[in-house]
């Protein structure tokens, strides 16, 4: 075995070796939604810009597929990370895994080469089983959702097989469940219906159900694991806030799912269920901030990683303000009738993913990198910690720059364009060359750049993070179990 | 647990809460989605049938809704040539695949879902920058087939790129947009205001 600070896969159990993988493919497709964020960001500016070559639409789409799938690849990846752990068990299927992997990963690279150089394609049903199927999210053409699903199956065989083995734990009962409703709900996207408020009803039950549902509970899951690992948090407490938080999650995410139902054709009857459900939805964010927060205190914040625990905090807060009071703001019909489809929109889904979504996946990378070099000690006096400082700042003051500067925009939109201007294309314009929108958006840009310097810093730092740190983490005054 | 864990504090407690919340929540978005999938049919009252692009539609004010609703009124075939509902069908979602196929979602919004780099289309027929409702059919569709050099950027220099949209695809693209016009939405986007529709 190589010596402490070095990067070794043989400090990794199988699961672990495949997370890596997945993780690195993770963290490429994130500098990827960075790079055509900026680009279709440039476009609100100059229009002109790349006009005809890379049109605003497909740099958006690239921009927001590349989210998704990196925060896919982060959430499968941590899954099997932990999985051998949690299991006290070997991973069942390593080989199918891996298999799994290089598939998954071939086919994001087809379709992201179809995106960016067949663009569209003429109005039939091969444009929509090649090329793109046009719904925000999961364009993805449909030969590829085929994949998806026998991925995500191998995926699912490969955890439940596992634990099925090993032992189950509540952390694992939850996380099991939780995939399959994930997988899914996966299906409801992939069919082609003329009538657009069906099929908008039922892009839905994919985007928000996962969104704000089981993604909600697999970063759940994960931050209970992470709790244990990085803090030794005691096993019955992170479960049972676990489950108060699947109740409570659940209990409010699947009927918010009214929320969406406002104005797409939709009986009348979704705009109190959707505006009272919803809500409700920041409450189990509320529950998971004062988890991790009392967790944090009852430990005196010691612990041996000290990157991943602040991403894990950062997780905490970003997931509360991000999804809870941003989704919040913009839920109640009342208020949702004129910023629904403006910059509002674009404001509340910067900052929900980052914080929900990236923050706990980067905190899973450290974790990784960590054990990677055989669980030295990442904690106080870390080498070049300013590294991972700066990168965490820069990302913060970026992403939540960009989200303030859509908030103006889109109050700008929600005031002239809709409730003065009366919503019709003149209007719209108004609003869009209005003099607030026009500062607004190049405040964005400028917080997208300092998005994209946090990004390179960190992408750095998880190169070079506790190189060379020979110290273990168990003897450097640590509290914490060993991993 | 150690016996000083009261009942609402156990993890038996919160486990099973969380099933039935969850199992409870679930059969009742089933059967909202049940009642909803009758009521937003093709041929509903709340979304009319593709044949309703044979009919003129209007954006009127409902004192009982409270705000404005899409109004199916007389005969007015698009194209000049009334389709039977099958021909309408397949017309519209000629239309319909061909707003997918060209990605208009990630620069439009549909019924407010999609990106914000151009208008809605949710009341595109409606708009009142056709003109009238006489020059809109033939302006529609050579905006379709040729955006950059029939640019509207309302001075913002945002130009539509051309998506080669060929003359059938437009003229289902027209007819899906007509028909959507034609849903009720609510009252979305609030305070709307149409074409001039005299008479």
């Amino acid at each position: 075995m190589a010596a402490l600070g070095t990067f070794d896969s043989a400090n990794l159990n199988g699961g672990q070796r495949l997370a890596v993988k997945y993780y690195t493919v993770a963290v490429v497709l994130f500098v990827a939604q960075i790079l055509f964020g900026l680009l279709a960001g440039i476009q609100y500016l100059k229009p002109e810009f790349l006009y005809g070559i890379l049109d605003f639409s497909v740099n958006r789409m690239v921009h927001i597929n590349a989210m998704v799938v990196w925060m896919l690849y982060g959430f499968i990846g941590s899954v099997y990370w932990l999985l051998e752990d949690e299991s006290q068990h070997e991973i069942v299927g390593l080989k199918l895994g891996n298999l799994a992997f290089w598939v998954l990963t071939a086919a994001v690279t087809v379709v992201v080469l179809v995106y960016l150089l067949v663009q569209i394609g003429p109005g039939n049903d091969t444009s929509l089983w090649l090329i793109n199927e046009g719904r925000e999210y999961i364009e993805a053409p449909r030969w590829a959702d085929i994949g998806i699903v026998v991925v995500v199956l191998i995926f699912f065989f490969n955890v439940a097989a596992t634990f099925m083995k090993g032992r189950w734990t509540g952390v694992s009962g939850v996380l099991v469940l939780d995939l399959v409703a994930l997988a899914g709900l996966y299906l409801a996207g992939m069919f082609y219906t003329t009538n657009i408020s069906i099929d908008q009803y039922w892009w839905w039950w994919v985007i928000h159900l996962w969104v704000e549902a089981t993604w909600e509970v697999m970063v759940g899951t994960m931050m209970a694991w992470a709790l244990m690992k990085t803090l030794g948090t005691r096993r019955t407490i992170v479960e049972t806030w676990l489950y108060i938080e699947v109740a409570l999650m659940f209990g409010s995410g699947i009927l918010g799912l009214g929320h969406h139902y406002f104005w797409i054709g939709s009986p009348e009857y979704w705009l109190s269920i959707g505006g009272f459900f919803s809500a409700l939805e920041p409450i189990p964010l509320v529950a998971m901030v004062v988890h991790a927060v009392y967790d944090s205190g009852a430990h005196r914040m010691k612990n041996r990683n000290h990157p991943a625990m602040a991403w894990i905090i950062a997780h905490a807060f970003g997931n509360f303000f991000g999804a809870g009071v941003w989704g919040f703001m913009q839920t109640l019909p009342q208020i949702n009738l004129y910023t629904h489809g403006t910059q509002w929109s674009a404001s509340h889904g910067h900052l929900a993913f980052f914080g929900a979504y990236a923050t706990i996946n980067i905190a899973f990378f450290y974790i990784a990198i960590q054990h990677s070099r055989g669980g030295n000690w990442m904690g106080a006096g870390l080498a070049g910690a300013w590294r991972w400082k700066w990168a965490l700042t820069l990302l913060h003051v970026g992403v939540v720059g960009m989200s303030v500067m859509l908030l103006i925009a889109g109050y700008e939109q929600a005031f002239i364009e809709r409730a003065v201007g009366g919503s019709t294309w003149a209007a719209y314009f108004e609003a869009q060359q209005h003099m607030w929108f026009v500062q607004a958006m190049w405040w964005r840009q400028i917080f997208g750049w300092i998005t994209l310097l946090g990004t390179v810093l960190l992408v750095w730092d998880l190169l070079v993070v506790g190189k060379g740190e020979t110290r273990p983490a168990q003897a450097a005054g640590d509290v914490a179990h060993a991993a | 647990m150690n016996a000083m864990t009261p009942w609402w504090a156990s993890a038996s407690f919160w486990r099973k809460t969380a099933v039935i919340v969850t199992a409870l929540s679930f059969i009742v978005l089933i059967v909202l989605t049940l009642d909803s999938m009758a009521q937003m049919s093709a041929g509903s009252d709340r979304v009319p049938a593709y044949s309703v692009i044979n009919k003129r539609i209007t954006y009127v004010d409902d004192a009982e809704a409270g705000h404005k609703m899409p109004f199916v009124g007389g005969d007015a075939p698009l194209f000049g040539k009334a389709l039977s509902e099958e021909d309408a069908e397949a017309l519209v979602s000629l239309g319909k695949k061909t707003v997918q196929a060209k990605n208009c979602m990630n620069c439009h919004t549909l019924l407010g879902n999609g990106a914000y780099y151009a208008p809605d289309l949710t009341k595109a027929w409606l708009d009142a920058s056709w003109g009238s409702e006489a020059a809109r059919e033939t302006l529609m569709l050579a905006f379709l087939q040729d955006p950059e050099g029939n640019a509207r950027t309302f001075g913002s220099g945002r130009k539509m790129p051309n998506l080669g949209i060929t003359e059938s695809e437009a003229r289902g693209v027209v007819a899906f947009l007509k028909w959507m016009a034609s849903i009720d939405t609510n009252g979305f986007p609030h305070n709307f205001m149409p074409i001039p529709q005299e008479n």
